[in-house]
């Protein structure tokens, strides 16, 4: 623990200075292309590590995930845990694990398949884990594997625990559907009926109207508003065009695919899919051009919304799993652990006009609690939920405006450099299996930080409800 | 009166949440018109003309003689502009496009020919718009009413925002008025005749959702979270925007103006295109509107012959007609009647007292009964937290279902969502002690009618409450003077008389004795401004204000039965002068025993004047279990889920045993209204002479709000200006000769009988 006036002092910079290193022609930030290693090395940092004495150092040691694919193809037939399954296997098979060696799983997902409600115990034991390792599920709309995730820190941190399997599911090619209520209040009274008669007058209550079904939600619960109609809204909100938004869905596809074409998407594992083929990539990647994206017709506001098919993540199915430990019990165990989980918040606000606004509250706090700034972060990996949403969040971040007059700051964090951005795709291209995707987005800041040398990445994610979640990650000196 | 129920009708005509503001432009000098335009401007963007209307004097546009002249300059302008294709008509006030024509305006005319004249203009500039070759766009945020809805409906197009602030409505008939610049003859083709009927003689507010449906509006916009701007700012940019983007798509042949019809549209057209089913129509709409205002208001009949005149006759008959029917209107006095309650209504929507020192964040209700629960439900959503205290378990959670019903109710009506009915709930304590109330900011008690019972709670709660905590009282006879003598600190005890049901009713009575501090009153009346009511503030006395007017016409209504008028004939007599409830039908929803309560205890204190009927015949029907609605028996009989009631078939041999003679000089059906009435009246004047009334005007809110006193009379002291002090004097001095001092005219009336230019509004 450190007072935070003094936390403040270490971090303070004049802000001209700050600029001048971070100024870049706006048209190269644009590009694609990765930029040399040797430009970042200018910079100073403000803090050469974020290890704190007395805190437990904890490590990212592995992190895999299925393939994503659109929901309805090659995963159709299995189940939530069966996905989840495979993660939690390649994960073993990837790091040798023993499959006692573990103390604790803990999975997370949004839309539960009531068979396996508590999806983490199914898994782990389909997986061949010890059924002597507890295991839980955690749900938080898209955050839920991230909640996941600072559960098993919070564990190793307070002791209790030194090694986690952390991991998030989401199965949307088969969801619940229910009878309705009224079907569901005769048919469980029929179970309670006693007599012939008892049951056949319950049987004849039964009309027309009791035998529609209800699908689950798409609305927020709380407001009835579907997640595209508000995030529509919000672009409209802060004035991003249609254009913007086409623009960015383009680049999350291009980059996707040139990540995945040159294998930097090292934490797919291949998936022997019962009944059917090997799957061993993501299926939802399809860069087009302007032209084709700008035919698309809005698809919940209409006729004058700009948030179309294209330019919105789609249903994904997919899992995915990380294994987290202390630093000490990683080097002891022989591994050689790829990041440092350090600081993180979870933010909430207003489900009704800033459902998706979670990174622009997100971001300032975990960086002034870690005592860093933008200029700091070398990798971004923003969830994108939709290109809209990825815009307006933005925007926020780069307005003193919306900065003095909804978060209580003096001035704007700024916008983070498109160069050190989602450079590998994000949830548009790759796909947003909702509880799974906080792990993808952990893993790949492990991973860029790897490829691209640098030592601090930046996670922040949106979710129903009006929450968020930021997490700052260490490179591991190799 | 614990409860004045089923005044739910009153509310229909003129009680409604929108504004026609008064404020004129009559003041600019015709010089100012000339120079630079300050109520409209308009930028050009690209091929589309952005006109945006903003009246610097007000909170809200209306279509004043500087709006409209402003205006047709502009259009003018546009027009000759050769760069410009179309045109957007937009607000840039917050929370309003065009809240209606200026009634100013309207009263400052002399001669029907006058407002005639003004219509003619109207219809004229709209007629322009209508045919105007680029095409208009009107952009609407916020409330399009009366003038402002005739003037969208008049342009090619309508965009308007989801906002809960957007109504778009044609109140004209709750000020006894008729939407005079086209909107008889444009709203039956553009929503169907049936929608235009309904529209135009209920007056009613229409939300952004319902008028597409409609086809009021052809596309919605929602309205936008925080962003880069403020919320309100850049909905109206993102409207703006949108409304261009139609404008263009128009002009571009990318929106049809001519939509396809669908089957059911032709099967409808096809319908009403049969003279033989517009005749039924029209009958039947009469019929029903005859049934509803007994003929006393002239506004409804005007309209279903304008809307008539158009279709049969044609266009030119149809405008003429409306135009010629608006003048004749303007000059009714059931309009001026109407517009005198509007313009009060406004009045005592304000708060004369100042701002309080401390706002009421905390509120704690002592009773929740059907009053305290009814005062916790109107409080609840209001932003205050919200004590509900009662002493048994049963009282409680009673009062509690009654304020979730209350919330449950909305839903049904969309009015709000589960969740918000949820969160709003989270405000609201239940409970048994009086723990927490030392952060209380204000105390109502609404306890039993009974001065012991009132003393002991205000020294029980004067133990617990903090120093700056207010104690108001909800009584409707019981003088507050009496009540505060139990008190410490008498300046900070208010009477706060709600009406039953609290929901429903939107009269406060607020009473203050000589000791209530000034600041105390200011905070009763904010809280009550708050909870949305019309609030009169009166000086103490016995019965204050409204219950002591009522008082001496139940008990004329009681001789009239013992007299051998049978309740039946008895409330169509008083419906028949215009109450919107009859007075046996008031007494039973009163509460025969409240009544007979009422009528000893104010007996008393005023003596003989107050007699009339035998308070006995009361006392005889509580004894019998007649206690009116709430024990199934009174003056009828009520039979659960029936909506039909029988007289009280007992009742007849009750009234055979306090039977009086009636005296065939003054029983004639004209007279007994009179009698009523003049009662009434004669009370209400004298509350005025003895300063329990500030001012004629709250005096007139206070009747019909309150008591229902006819609306198209507009109010007791209206009512004697309009029918003249002198005649009504004549009346009551026959009367006198008859039935003693119950009609001895007071002192202020005869001041006004004697001099006719005395007039109690100017």
């Amino acid at each position: 623990y450190r007072p935070h006036g003094l936390r403040q002092s270490f971090t303070y910079r004049p802000h001209g200075l700050r600029q001048s290193f971070t100024y870049r022609p706006h048209g190269l930030r644009q590009s694609f292309t990765y930029r040399p290693h040797g430009l970042r090395q200018i910079q100073t940092k403000s803090k050469k590590t974020l290890a704190k004495p007395g805190v437990k150092n904890i490590v990212l040691v592995e992190g895999v995930r299925t393939p994503f694919l659109l929901s309805g193809t090659t995963y159709a037939d299995l189940m939530p845990h069966d996905l989840a399954r495979a993660a939690l296997q390649g994960l073993l098979h990837k790091t040798s694990l023993p499959k006692d060696a573990v103390d604790y799983i803990i999975y997370g997902t949004v839309i539960q398949e009531v068979k396996t409600s508590n999806v983490a115990r199914e898994a782990s034991l389909g997986a061949g884990f010890s059924d002597k390792i507890p295991s839980h599920t955690v749900t938080m709309a898209c955050i839920s594997s991230n909640v996941a995730m600072t559960t098993g820190v919070g564990l190793i941190t307070a002791g209790q625990c030194d090694t986690i399997v952390a991991g998030g599911v989401e199965f949307m090619s088969d969801v619940p559907i229910r009878h309705s209520r009224k079907m569901r209040k005769t048919m469980l009274a029929l179970n309670r009926a006693k007599t012939l008669g008892q049951r056949l007058s319950l049987i004849g209550s039964i009309r027309m109207a009791h035998l529609t079904p209800e699908l689950p939600a798409v609305a927020e619960f709380s407001t009835a508003e579907t997640m595209g109609h508000s995030a529509d809204r919000l672009a409209a909100a802060f004035g991003v065009t249609r254009l913007e938004q086409d623009e960015f869905a383009l680049r999350s596809h291009t980059l996707a695919k040139q990540a995945q074409d040159a294998g930097l998407l090292s934490d797919v594992i291949s998936f022997k899919v019962p009944g059917r083929d090997t799957v061993a990539k993501d299926n939802g990647i399809r860069p087009s051009s302007m032209e084709q994206l700008a035919k698309l017709k809005p698809a919940f506001i209409k006729p004058h919304g700009t948030v179309t098919a294209a330019n919105s993540s789609f249903l994904t199915d997919g899992a995915s799993a990380v294994l987290i430990m202390s630093e000490e019990k990683a080097l002891a165990m022989g591994y050689k652990p790829k990041a440092y989980l350090r600081d993180f918040v979870f933010v909430s606000q207003d489900p009704k006009d800033q459902l998706l606004l979670g990174p622009a509250y997100g971001t300032p706090k975990v960086l002034a609690r870690a005592g860093l700034t933008m200029d700091d972060i070398d990798v971004f990996e923003f969830h994108e939920a939709f290109a809209g949403q990825i815009m307006a969040n933005l925007k926020a971040l780069d307005s003193d405006w919306f900065a003095q007059t909804y978060m209580g700051r003096k001035v704007k964090v700024g916008a983070p450099a498109m160069e050190k951005f989602n450079l590998w795709g994000g949830s548009l291209s790759l796909g947003h299996p909702f509880g799974a995707t906080g792990c993808r987005l952990v893993t790949t800041v492990a991973h860029r930080l790897l490829k691209e040398g640098g030592q601090y990445g930046l996670v922040a994610a949106c979710a129903a409800g009006g929450q968020g979640h930021a997490m700052v990650i260490e490179a591991y000196p190799q | 009166m614990a409860g004045v129920r089923a005044l739910g009708a009153l509310s229909r005509i003129t009680a409604r949440r929108y504004v026609l503001s008064g404020i004129s432009c009559r003041t600019f000098s015709v010089a100012l018109a000339m120079s630079a335009r300050t109520h409209v401007n308009y930028e050009v963007k690209e091929d589309v003309a952005v006109i945006r209307m903003n009246d610097p004097n007000s909170k809200v546009n209306t279509l004043s003689v500087r709006m409209q002249n402003e205006m047709i300059e502009v259009f003018n302008e546009v027009l000759a502009n050769d760069a410009v294709h179309s045109a957007v008509l937009i607000s840039s006030k917050p929370g309003c496009f065009i809240a209606g024509a200026d009634i100013n305006m309207i009263q400052a005319c002399n001669t029907s020919e006058e407002v005639t004249k003004l219509s003619q203009e109207g219809q004229k500039m709209f007629e322009r718009i209508e045919k105007s070759p680029k095409p208009i766009v009107a952009a609407i945020n916020g409330s399009c009413l009366g003038g402002g809805l005739e003037f969208a409906i008049a342009c090619q197009y309508r965009v308007a925002t989801k906002s809960k602030k957007t109504v778009l409505g044609t109140p004209e008939v709750m000020l006894g008025l008729l939407p005079g610049a086209g909107g008889t003859q444009r709203l039956p083709k553009m929503v169907g005749i049936p929608g235009a009927f309904d529209m135009m003689l209920t007056g009613r507010n229409i939300k952004a959702d319902k008028a597409k449906k409609m086809g009021l509006v052809h596309q919605l916009v929602d309205p936008l979270g925080p962003g880069l701007k403020s919320p309100e700012e850049r909905t109206i940019e993102y409207l703006e925007e949108v409304a261009i983007q139609c404008a263009r798509g128009i002009v571009h042949k990318k929106i049809l103006l001519t939509k396809k019809k669908g089957m059911m549209q032709k099967v409808q057209d096809y319908v009403m295109g049969i003279a033989f089913v517009r005749q039924q129509i029209y009958k039947n709409v009469n019929g029903k509107v005859m049934k509803m205002s007994k003929g006393l208001y002239p506004a409804p009949l005007k309209i279903i012959e304008s809307v008539k005149a158009g279709l049969e006759q044609g266009p030119d008959s149809g405008y003429l007609a409306e135009a010629q029917n608006f003048g004749k209107l303007a000059m009714t006095s059931e309009s001026n009647a109407l517009i005198g309650l509007y313009h009060g209504q406004v009045a005592c929507k304000k708060n004369r007292f100042g701002v309080p020192e401390r706002p009421v964040k905390n509120l704690a209700i002592l009773g929740a009964g059907l009053m305290g629960a009814g005062i916790a439900q109107v409080t609840v959503d209001k932003g205050i937290h919200t004590v509900l205290k009662d002493t048994t378990v049963e009282g409680l959670s009673r009062g509690q279902q009654q304020v979730y019903k209350g919330l449950n109710d909305k839903i049904k009506k969309k009015a709000i969502t589960s969740f918000e009915r949820d969160s709003t709930l989270s405000s609201l304590t239940g409970q048994l002690d009086y723990s927490g109330f030392e952060k209380a900011d204000m105390v109502i008690e609404a306890v039993f009618e009974d001065i012991n019972i009132k003393h002991r709670v205000i020294k029980e709660v004067e133990a617990v409450i903090p120093p700056h905590c207010i104690f108001a009282t909800n009584t409707s006879a019981l003088p507050i003077k009496d009540i505060a003598a139990a008190s410490m600190r008498p300046e900070k005890v208010i009477g706060m008389h709600y009406f039953s049901p609290v929901d429903k009713m939107q009269l406060l009575e607020i009473i203050t004795t000589d000791k209530t501090s000034k600041d105390t009153t200011a905070s009763a009346v904010a809280v009550g401004l708050k909870q949305g009511k019309v609030i009169i503030v009166v000086g103490d006395g016995p019965g204050f204000y409204t219950t002591r007017c009522l008082a001496p016409m139940l008990a004329e209504a009681v001789r009239v039965l013992q007299e051998g008028v049978n309740p039946k004939k008895l409330d169509a007599l008083t419906t028949g002068f215009g109450f919107p409830v009859g007075a046996a039908t008031l007494a039973d929803e009163v509460g025969i025993d409240v009544a007979a309560h009422v009528a000893e205890d104010l007996g008393k204190a005023f003596g003989s004047r107050f007699g009339g009927g035998n308070v006995d015949v009361l006392k005889t029907m509580v004894e019998r279990g007649f206690k009116g609605r709430k024990s199934g028996k009174g003056c009828y009989v009520y039979t659960p889920g029936l909506k039909s009631k029988d007289v009280n078939p007992d009742i007849d041999d009750l009234l055979e045993k306090f039977k009086l003679t009636p005296n065939p000089s003054v029983s004639s059906d004209s007279d007994v209204q009179y009698r009523l009435v003049s009662r009434f009246v004669n009370e209400a004047v004298m509350c005025l002479q003895e300063g329990i009334l500030n001012g004629p005007v709250e005096g007139d809110i206070g009747a019909v709000f309150g008591l229902g006193f006819p609306p198209c009379l507009g109010g007791p002291f209206r009512f004697v200006d309009t029918f003249g002090a002198d005649k009504l004097v004549e009346k009551m001095r026959r009367y006198e000769e008859v039935y003693g001092n119950h009609f001895t005219p007071c002192q202020l009336l005869l001041d006004h009988a004697k001099d006719s230019n005395k007039r109690f509004h100017k």
